[in-house]
């Protein structure tokens, strides 16, 4: 059986506007298993987000294929939700309204159904009280929360996450962490997370790719076996440091291409 | 958090008076810098002994103001913001598609914008002329006059507005398999609004200037017209008064785009907080 998600030697090259082009990826072969959660670390401009696009199907990969379900992505699919890295919510809609956009973007109108399940998303990310409130009055945790609220709307079997909690302060970003790790477990996801924090990597995923500089290619593939559900104290844990400085030195590790 | 709200409710409890009157002060500053303005000129004019037909006093200006019949300056006001108001809906309805269009294609974009700027770096004052020659004397010439002077800001406005919108929009969009149209009218036209709005704010007041160009080349009613008679008449005072009435006009109407902002867009003034 083919596996859930799969990257088969993919290399991504882009021409730069100067004419010139640019290897972005290099090779890069690893699978997903079904409702695993995968996170991705390495140098920023190593083509990470190069990674998430190539499987959204919003960009075809130059060398090498990519699998769902075990058919090559060919285009965007309902079946794939998309977390950015900054919220990016329509500003002249309510919490409401920005959450249930994808139907509304997609069909062109929105049935009383897609409102009740945009209700229920929103209370289950902790915002029940706060569909009719705009954007702008936000805090970016909550914004973002939408975020993921809107990006489960159509129910996607894969959830994309660039660097979500990037643009937050430490404290909301390990809370959304657990947030993230709570609404996995109600409702199960295979999951590419995209961080470049080690400590953010080790403690929300079942497997950690490590990628090198440009052109990225992959350095290693680390399954972290810590028990779940993961908490405050799995960061404590001997075997957590252990994992983390483990990444760490993969990646200030001077690399030579193989 | 709970700290900071506190001692912000404190201190300006604590300091509620003098803070309420510097408010009121820093509320009323235009106005009274206005006053002190007009106080100034009137003094000066009195004082220095300025001849009427080169400095009339704001009292001067006034009583030329009351002497003209009020049905007479209704009258002209309406000649000027009905040819204003038009000549800024046709740019409205003109500038939109043409920065669509300039948006969902680059082969638009690249050779519409060149022959806008051409048209935009012509003095249409210069134009003006040739075009009540071609057009005729009605409200026709003159409104298109007032869109050639108004419509490029909107243009450039929505155009760039429309061009800001966040990268991960477009892949939302794209990665939803949306329509092109349902990009744009949903989110990359709501996108613009915040600009469009600053350049429907300068073109408003082009559309005044726009009218007043075409009633100094042919009319015989208007804001402008008036101005242009009551001056050849040396009637000074009445030809500032014109000009006040056509200033305040000016203002109005960029006020009152200001207030649909406020109305129909609340959440474009907002500044949205995006970390
Ligand atoms: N559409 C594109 N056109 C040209 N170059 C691109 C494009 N997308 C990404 N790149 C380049 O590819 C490299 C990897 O980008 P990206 O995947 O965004 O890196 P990361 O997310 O790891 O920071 C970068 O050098 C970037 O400039
Ligand atoms: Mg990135």
């Amino acid at each position: 059986m083919k596996p859930f998600v799969s990257f088969e030697q993919i290399s991504q090259v882009f021409s730069r506007p100067d004419g010139s082009s640019l290897m972005a990826l290099k090779d890069v072969s690893f699978d997903i298993g079904r409702h695993e959660f995968v996170a991705v670390v390495g140098p920023s401009g190593c083509g990470k987000s190069t990674l998430l696009r190539l499987l959204s199907g919003l960009l075809m990969p130059t060398r090498g294929q990519v699998t769902l379900f075990g058919q090559p992505v060919t285009e965007p699919r309902d079946e794939v939700g998309i977390v950015f890295q900054k919220p990016t919510l329509l500003p002249w809609l309510n919490a409401l309204e920005n959450v249930v956009f994808p139907v509304r973007h997609k069909t062109g109108r929105v049935a009383r159904a897609d409102y009740e399940r945009a209700r229920e998303l929103i209370a289950m990310v902790g915002l029940g009280d706060f569909c009719d409130r705009m954007p702008g009055e936000l805090s970016g945790g909550m914004q973002q929360r939408l975020g993921i609220a809107r990006a489960l709307l159509l129910d996607p079997d894969v959830l994309l996450m660039d660097e979500p909690f990037s643009a937050l302060d430490a404290l909301s970003r390990e809370e959304m962490g657990f947030e993230l790790l709570r609404i996995w477990n109600e409702r199960p996801k295979t999951v590419l997370f995209i961080t470049h924090s080690i400590t953010e990597a080790v403690l929300l995923s079942d497997r950690v790719l490590v990628m090198s500089e440009r052109p990225g290619t992959l350095v290693s593939n680390i399954a972290i076996d810590l028990p779940r559900p993961r908490t405050v104290a799995s960061i404590q844990e001997k075997r957590f440091h252990e994992y983390s400085s483990q990444i760490r030195d993969l990646i200030y590790r001077p690399h030579h291409a193989a | 958090m709970n700290t900071q709200v506190k001692s912000e409710t404190l201190s300006t409890g604590r300091t509620m008076r003098p803070e309420r009157g510097a408010r009121l002060l820093s509320k009323q500053a235009p106005l009274l810098t206005l006053l002190s303005f007009l106080l100034a000129w009137e003094l000066g004019c009195r004082l220095g002994e300025v001849p009427e037909y080169l400095l009339p006093a704001p009292s001067a200006i006034l009583a030329a103001f009351t002497d003209v019949d009020a049905m007479r300056w209704l009258g002209h006001l309406w000649s000027t913001l009905r040819v204003a108001l038009l000549g800024f809906l046709i740019s409205i309805a003109v500038s939109l598609p043409l920065a669509i269009g300039m948006v969902r294609s680059s082969y638009l974009s690249r050779t519409l914008y060149p022959a806008l700027v051409v048209v935009q770096s012509t003095p249409i004052v210069a134009v003006a002329p040739l075009i009540i020659v071609i057009l005729g004397t009605g409200d026709a010439p003159r409104i298109l006059i007032t869109c050639l002077i108004s419509f490029f800001p909107i243009v450039v406005a929505a155009t760039t507005g429309m061009m800001s919108t966040p990268p991960e929009l477009i892949e939302l969009s794209r990665s939803l398999r949306a329509r092109g149209s349902r990009e744009i009218w949903q989110i990359r036209l709501p996108y613009a609004v915040p600009h469009l709005f600053s350049g429907l704010k300068v073109a408003i007041t082009l559309s005044i200037i726009g009218a007043v160009v075409a009633e100094f080349v042919a009319a015989e009613q208007g804001l402008g017209y008036f101005v242009q008679f009551s001056t050849s008449y040396f009637k000074i005072p009445q030809a500032f008064a014109g000009l006040f009435f056509l200033s305040a006009v000016s203002l109005l109407l960029f006020r009152l785009v200001q207030l649909i902002q406020k109305r129909l867009f609340p959440w474009s003034l907002l500044e949205t907080r995006q970390h």
